[in-house]
């Protein structure tokens, strides 16, 4: 027979030490960021169970696409093609118009619009965790991806990169209630910042005077303040303006452009100016 | 000589894999407390060999996992187990569905421990959604006790 806790501390000096520790880790966590590093091997390390826990979703992918008709293939090839094909004639256009923009720019004497570098990222995982929103994507540091990284999806701004592994990586969605990200109306320039809600179809503008001129399907563009996302990208759109006079601010509500609950290939967006700063990033990057 | 020794060590990374499997958005709110129940068990079934320590650790693990603040969840669980193990000779003599609500305390326990933690360190509201996986957990801790006691007896973990 065993006895129990024949060696080492007793169980409550245990419980003692244990919470001790947790407190200290979190305090050290999280007010001093003290796992800035530390944490990228951390999660390398555990990505294995990250890797397991993702194969019965992705077999059961492999599966129903292998037994896609052929009718539908046929009818997704069509469009894909018809797609291609209008975004093309756009794209001709889009070239003409960037090298007018940059010349004009120029004329002005302000910045010319830095090119950016887009990587395709796919969905791993979307974390069960219930009191914030993030996910994990198939890109890491191995792949240039560093902390602070702007993701979009084909509609817009998704979210931005919170903790890089060497494979793969963790996304904080513009819907958590901890981030927040300036944007500007696209009709009238005016200047806003929109912060997560904690679920996933709405964000809140906070601070509104009641007399700023919003209206309900202005459409909101990231401006480029503040250094992580780059100008010009749609975030949100306004449905809903409550002004109710007796309260110091009006109360603003926006719908995410991206569709948070439905992503599932990602963009991660380099600028060159990220580039210049971390040679290595664009060696990795194809 | 082999699998006797990682059993334990094996049944926990499983529950770790199911507590981080990506499920629909509809059944994940149901997800039950997989790493909870799974040391509960060895807590109370071999509580020399599970105790504080390992529950310490593997909320570390769960902490990198879920991408919270270091010491959330290790916290929770450390302090679930120790209740577990402190009691593990009268809560041993309960029947199973005895046990199952006494589970349940512990899962609400631990699931609004972390809540208040997370709390402290950003401003996130209660919703009672957030108490789902009690329920689930106490359905199915009777199936994963007569499971993981039929591995133990034929392995004969002690």
């Amino acid at each position: 027979m065993n006895l129990m806790f024949s060696s080492g501390p007793s169980l409550p000096n245990r419980l003692a030490l244990a919470l001790i520790l947790s407190v200290s880790l979190i305090v050290f966590d999280h007010k001093f960021d003290g796992f800035g590093t530390t944490r990228v091997y951390l999660n390398s390390l555990v990505s294995p169970l990250q890797y397991l826990a993702n194969l019965p979703g992705q077999l059961l992918n492999a599966s129903a696409s292998r037994f896609v008709s052929h009718e539908r293939l046929f009818n997704d090839n069509a469009k894909l093609t018809h797609d291609a094909m209008l975004m093309n004639g756009q794209l001709q256009r889009l070239t003409f118009l960037r090298e007018e923009n940059d010349r004009l720019r120029s004329l002005l004497n302000s910045p010319v619009q830095d090119n950016t570098r887009k990587v395709v990222a796919e969905l791993m995982a979307v974390d069960n965790n219930p009191y914030s929103h993030q996910i994990v994507i198939n890109k890491g540091a191995i792949n240039g991806v560093f902390e602070g990284q702007p993701v979009l999806d084909d509609k817009g701004i998704v979210g931005q990169i919170m903790q890089v592994s060497s494979t793969n990586s963790r996304v904080l969605l513009i819907a958590d209630v901890t981030h927040a990200i300036p944007v500007r109306i696209a009709r009238n320039n005016v200047r806003l910042i929109v912060s997560g809600s904690g679920s996933l179809d709405e964000l809140l503008i906070q601070h509104i005077a009641h007399s700023s001129d919003l209206k309900v399907g202005d459409i909101l563009l990231s401006s480029g303040l503040g250094n992580v996302y780059p100008e010009g990208y749609p975030v949100a759109i306004i449905t809903s303006i409550i002004r109710d006079e007796s309260r110091p601010f009006s109360q603003v509500r926006a719908k995410p452009v991206a569709q948070l609950d439905r992503l599932k290939y990602l963009l991660l967006l380099w600028s060159e100016r990220t580039l210049e700063e971390e040679p290595e990033a664009e060696i990795s990057v194809k | 000589m082999s699998i006797r020794h990682y059993a334990i060590a094996l049944s926990i990374v499983i529950a770790l894999v199911l507590q981080i499997m990506p499920m629909p958005a509809m059944a994940d709110l149901y997800r039950p407390d997989w790493v909870l129940l799974v040391l509960s068990y060895w807590a109370l079934a071999l509580p020399n060999r599970v105790n504080v320590g390992v529950a310490f650790f593997t909320g570390l693990i769960l902490d990198i996992l879920l991408g919270t603040s270091m010491g959330v969840h290790s916290f929770s669980m450390c302090l679930c187990i120790y209740v577990l193990a402190a009691n593990y000779k009268r809560l041993r003599n309960y029947s199973v569905w005895q046990q199952s609500i006494i589970i349940g305390i512990m899962a609400a326990l631990y699931n609004l421990v972390i809540f208040w933690l997370q709390h402290l360190i950003t401003d996130i509201y209660f919703l009672f959604d957030y108490l789902w996986p009690v329920a689930s957990s106490m359905v199915i801790w009777p199936w994963l006790f007569w499971l993981l006691r039929k591995i133990r007896r034929q392995l004969r973990l002690n």
